[in-house]
């Protein structure tokens, strides 16, 4: 990928707060037009990260780009780049008009050209008609597209969002993320969310980019960070999954042959390096399935259990399954005709898989 | 927990009856007097007539109370400019563990009495005092400036110095409201530091302002201690004329400039709380 085409690049990106490490040697890049999500659970450093990009915290080590131009000592108010704040931040003396107009009106435009500007950015989310009102008297989600329209009218190489829909109650998130979706490929530049709520990211990214503790854990294509984590951070915090200990007994033609509670598995690595001779690996809780007798397939992978716990929850079903010392997650969705209701507690039963659902993680 | 209306009542009964017999009562006396006559060895003769207030519109009245206005004026914007960078510093620069000592600090000089500030002012200021003295011992003076002390100067540095705490508080309180993340929204929308201070920090802190304003201009138009004890006989201002007026037994007059004084703040006073609520935010 040509880098000089990318809206944003960050290269080894540090920041410390005194002995507290908020980014550890960050990089990453956002092509033009995408939107990527930055995800991680709160403190990992990803509004630190935002934050750095936007240009209102220094970093200690590395350079940021934005458009192929190094950005890392030009001060805030002159990187193309602009924010939408977690608590929307309007500015209270101004009303919608204003607080729109405010960066054009930093421009020094005509009269006439911000009138017209300011129009369309209004129109862009829905709030025409809006103008003479003040910040307090809007709900949530209207202060939450003043603040949109106020970053979108000044075109930027990039739109940086911090959680803008944390706020929300969860009907109006929902509604504010297919808002988001359809902004961003009406206006075509790049969006960088930072989140912690995983569904969002899964349902508006084109890339994820998992952090935790400062550091980069992966980043790809939604379906490629959900099937595929790298590490059992990742697999557990996008989605649910059970990590369990394995043998590395033989590695042939890019397989694996692992012990895995007391069975032998053949595991494709799928190009993953793997050193030692133990592992962790993932199997996701919807890829199991539950039989009462073992099936006679031998493309399949096949544990026998004793279940310790069932929870109805509505949709699906939650069985906790005990296979040997290890204790597995299986989730079934509540189909008409599924086997799910004659299990019980305490029943013997059989876990059912395909060896591609099994990954195998690098630590 | 509601309260009876006999319990509000009962709260409010203290402090409405100091307001009428310690406020109300003597404004209501000097309003009555303003308008009685000068008894001829002093005193106070109980006809009525405007003869007190037709007396006060001539111009040397007029011109006491311009000059008043003035160095009131000129008062307040000093206090206003150099307690703004202070009340800024504190509040949105220091380190939060120092901003209550700093705060302290700033009006720690007032827990002195106020008498004795003066004459310290005094004793910087005269002839011989530790001002001149300096200069003349480096050399950047000849002779002693004459000037420092009994003079408008005197009377508004006095003046400043005394004002300043009703200043810097307001100021803080509207700052510390500030939100920074306020301003760091405008900066990151193109502002640049300047123009997040005109665009953003000064209209948001416009009620800090204007009630300092307020605070400082109000006393300064009526002092008398500082005027007479800095600005010496040439210096008049309202405030020692109306006392000179009580003191020479002219009581009537002394209550008609009085109650003149005071209906030019009540406007003054009306015209800030008309502009304080006239661009409404929060």
């Amino acid at each position: 990928m040509a880098t000089a085409t990318s809206a944003i690049r960050v290269e080894g990106v540090t920041k410390r707060y005194g002995a507290v490490t908020a980014l550890e040697a960050v990089s990453l890049e956002v092509e033009r037009g995408e939107f990527l999500t930055l995800l991680g659970p709160s403190g990992s450093g990803k509004t630190t990260l935002l934050r750095v990009i936007a240009g209102l915290e220094r970093p200690d080590d590395g350079r940021v780009y934005l458009g192929g131009e190094d950005v890392t000592d030009v001060p805030p108010y002159r990187r193309r780049v602009h924010t939408v704040f977690q608590q929307y931040v309007l500015f209270p003396h101004l009303n919608v008009y204003r607080n729109v107009a405010f960066g054009l009106e930093q421009k020094r435009l005509s009269r006439r050209e911000i009138e017209r500007r300011v129009a369309a950015a209004l129109e862009l989310v829905r709030l025409s008609g809006y103008e003479r009102r003040w910040p307090h008297e809007l709900s949530g989600g209207e202060q939450q597209r003043v603040a949109l329209a106020r970053a979108l009218v000044l075109e930027p190489e990039a739109l940086l969002l911090d959680e803008p829909l944390a706020a929300l109650d969860l009907q109006l998130r929902k509604e504010m993320q297919r808002e988001l979706k359809r902004l961003q490929r009406e206006v075509g530049i790049s969006f960088l969310l930072v989140t912690h709520d995983q569904e969002e990211a899964l349902a508006l990214s084109d890339r994820i980019a998992v952090i935790a503790d400062g550091r980069l854990q992966q980043i790809g294509t939604p379906r490629e960070v959900y099937e595929r984590p790298e590490t059992a951070f990742v697999a557990t915090f996008l989605g649910a999954a059970n990590v369990l200990e394995a043998e590395i007994l033989h590695r042939e033609n890019g397989d694996a042959l692992l012990g895995l509670c007391g069975h032998t598995v053949r595991v494709p690595l799928n190009g993953r390096r793997i050193e030692g001779s133990r592992a962790q690996v993932a199997i996701r809780p919807e890829k199991i399935a539950l039989r009462a007798r073992p099936l006679r397939r031998t493309d399949l992978v096949q544990l026998e259990g004793v279940i310790e716990e069932c929870l109805y929850l509505g949709e699906a079903t939650h069985w906790r399954v005990r296979v040997g010392e290890h204790y597995v997650t299986v989730t079934e969705p509540n189909r008409p005709g599924s086997k799910a209701d004659a299990f019980r507690d305490g029943q013997r039963v059989f876990l059912c898989w395909t060896r591609e659902s099994i990954v195998v993680l690098s630590r | 927990m509601r309260e009876t209306n006999a319990n509000r009542w009962l709260l409010l009964a203290p402090s409405a009856l100091w307001l009428l017999l310690f406020f109300l009562l003597p404004l209501g006396l000097i309003v009555v007097m303003s308008f009685a006559e000068r008894g001829l060895y002093g005193g106070v003769r109980w006809t009525f007539g405007l003869w007190n207030y037709r007396q006060a519109m001539a111009p040397l009245y007029l011109w006491v109370y311009g000059r008043s206005f003035a160095l009131a004026a000129v008062t307040t914007a000093l206090c206003l400019v150099v307690s703004y960078p202070v009340a800024y510093y504190i509040a949105l620069r220091a380190d939060p563990k120092w901003k209550n000592l700093l705060l302290v600090l700033s009006i720690l000089p007032f827990w002195t009495s106020f008498l004795l500030r003066t004459y310290a002012w005094m004793f910087l200021l005269r002839v011989e005092g530790f001002v001149n003295t300096t200069l003349l011992a480096l050399g950047v003076i000849e002779r002693p400036i004459s000037w420092l002390l009994y003079s408008d100067f005197a009377v508004v540095i006095g003046q400043v110095y005394g004002e300043l705490p009703f200043m810097i508080l307001p100021l803080y309180v509207a700052l510390e409201r500030v939100d920074v993340r306020v301003m760091e929204a405008a900066m990151d929308l193109g502002a640049n530091r300047r123009q997040v201070f005109w665009r953003i920090v000064l209209p948001l802190t416009r009620p800090g302002i204007i009630t300092g304003i307020v605070l400082v201009f109000i006393p300064s138009l009526g002092a008398f201690i500082t005027p007479d004890l800095l600005g010496g006989a040439k210096s008049a201002m309202i405030g020692t004329v109306i006392q000179n007026q009580f003191v020479q037994r002219n009581q009537p007059m002394g209550s008609a400039l009085s109650v003149l004084l005071v209906v030019v703040v009540l406007a003054l006073l009306w015209i800030a709380s008309r502009t304080a609520r006239s661009r409404r935010g929060r």
